[in-house]
């Protein structure tokens, strides 16, 4: 299906992106179009200008310094998961870049455009959500960074303004001791997280001093797994510990579980446990 | 309308479009390309794989503006000199097809798969198709297609 007309204006620089978005009331940002393209042809979105930053250079590349990873929004998820530094410094977003979708969507769809969309089956807001990542972000009033808690505001809705454009996004590296991990079930055929969890513990002397676990496919928003996390602090963690804090999740999700047409909210809810525990195993083999 | 400039199977092109205009259209009704399928339309089934500047990618999901300057290679751009591809070779001997709708996407596919790993293992092979859908053949030729290929290159 075609997409409804549009004014195409590519953009060289960042400077030459913000300024043709304050110029453009309305106008979507286009980056790899993996989730704004299928959008403007269901005619979900159909924006009168399209700015496309592909060919900005600034917002690519992957830089490991100062104990954190600097990503651009343009990195593909190819790149993600075929990076060594990702997958040493982040083992969780290098494990889910590289089960996003297919591998022909993986070489053009982008992490800032999979962010900034913020489908609730998408895999990376919730490894993102789990390693306390931070997103810059630049828009009229100059430059902003958002802390991950904060960023992903409702279904498809994002701290990403009209005028906003994500420039880069910042995830801690790798403690010691720390380990984590993203397993999913996922659609047969889009590849969209039915149920998808990132885990990440710290162990310290045989003991977790710290758990993040975020789930996605199941609310609107990634879901912290706040009873989980608190049963996993100060045990070793074992198959039983980890199962025992795995049967929490009901608790965290709540009535907030969504269902459609493929798995209903019941089937979610139920199949959430088995991917915590997935997880949180995978993880804490992980730590180191 | 936009005028892009694509290099296509190795030929400079050019053509008017609005920038609505997905690359898998451009290529079948304006370079007449039609060994590029349209299925899905929802870059799910991967019969429109084309390559990118050298790496797979879903026509079906690319506007052709954003794909001016680039380099696009299509199932017809992989033969040279009348011989056939060595993964076009092996979807033949290996009766990697029935249909043969999906055929050229999976080609394509396989063609970056085999640029990554040369010699991939079955589970390989299988995540490197996992964006192409077949209705025919089960998969299980295709896969021996794709090993066969890899083993005679």
């Amino acid at each position: 299906m075609y997409a409804s007309n549009f004014n195409y204006l590519r953009a060289g620089t960042l400077a030459e992106a913000s300024a043709l978005l304050q110029k453009n009331p309305g106008a979507k940002v286009l980056a790899g179009g993996h989730s704004l393209i299928p959008l403007m042809k269901l005619r979900l979105a159909s924006p009168t200008v399209v700015i496309d930053i592909g060919r900005v250079p600034e917002l690519r590349g992957i830089s490991l310094s100062g104990g954190a990873l600097t990503i651009g929004a343009l990195t593909t998820h190819a790149e993600l998961a075929a990076s060594a530094a990702v997958q040493d410094a982040a083992q969780a977003l290098s494990e889910a870049a590289g089960h996003v979708g297919d591998p022909a969507v993986r070489n053009r769809g982008t992490i800032g455009g999979n962010v900034a969309h913020a489908d609730p089956a998408s895999d990376l807001p919730a490894v993102l959500t789990a390693l306390g990542a931070t997103f810059h972000i630049t828009g009229p009033g100059g430059r902003r960074s958002v802390q991950a808690s904060d960023f992903f505001k409702g279904m498809m809705n994002t701290a990403v303004g009209e005028h906003d454009i994500l420039t880069t996004i910042e995830v801690p590296a790798r403690a010691a001791g720390q380990g984590s991990a993203y397993a999913k079930f996922e659609h047969p055929a889009s590849r969209y997280a039915v149920v998808g969890v990132a885990a990440c513990v710290i162990v310290n002397g045989g003991t977790c001093v710290a758990a993040s676990i975020v789930l996605c496919g199941l609310t609107s928003t990634p879901a912290r797994a706040k009873s989980g996390e608190q049963a996993l602090v100060g045990q070793a963690l074992t198959r039983e510990t980890i199962a025992a804090a795995a049967g929490k999740v009901g608790t965290d999700l709540g009535s907030d579980v969504l269902g459609d047409i493929f798995a209903s909210a019941e089937y979610r809810a139920a199949v959430a446990p088995v991917y915590v525990r997935r997880a949180v195993e995978a993880a804490a083999s992980r730590a180191r | 309308m936009s005028q892009v400039a694509i290099i296509v199977n190795g030929k400079a092109r050019k053509a008017d479009v609005e920038p609505r205009m997905l690359l898998v259209h451009v290529l079948r009704e304006q370079f007449n390309l039609t060994g590029t399928h349209l299925g899905c339309d929802t870059s799910q089934c991967g019969a429109c794989t084309v390559l990118v500047d050298g790496r797979s990618a879903k026509s079906c999901t690319i506007f052709a503006v954003q794909a001016d300057g680039s380099e696009v290679t299509t199932i017809e751009g992989l033969a040279t000199d009348g011989q056939l591809h060595p993964l076009q070779k092996g979807f033949w001997d290996a009766h990697g097809l029935q249909c043969g709708y999906c055929t050229p996407g999976m080609i394509m596919s396989a063609v970056t798969l085999l640029r990554d790993t040369p010699d991939p293992t079955e589970a390989q092979i299988r995540e490197g198709i996992a964006g192409n859908l077949c209705r025919c053949t089960g998969y299980q030729h295709i896969v021996d297609a794709i090993q066969l290929a890899a083993g005679r290159r």
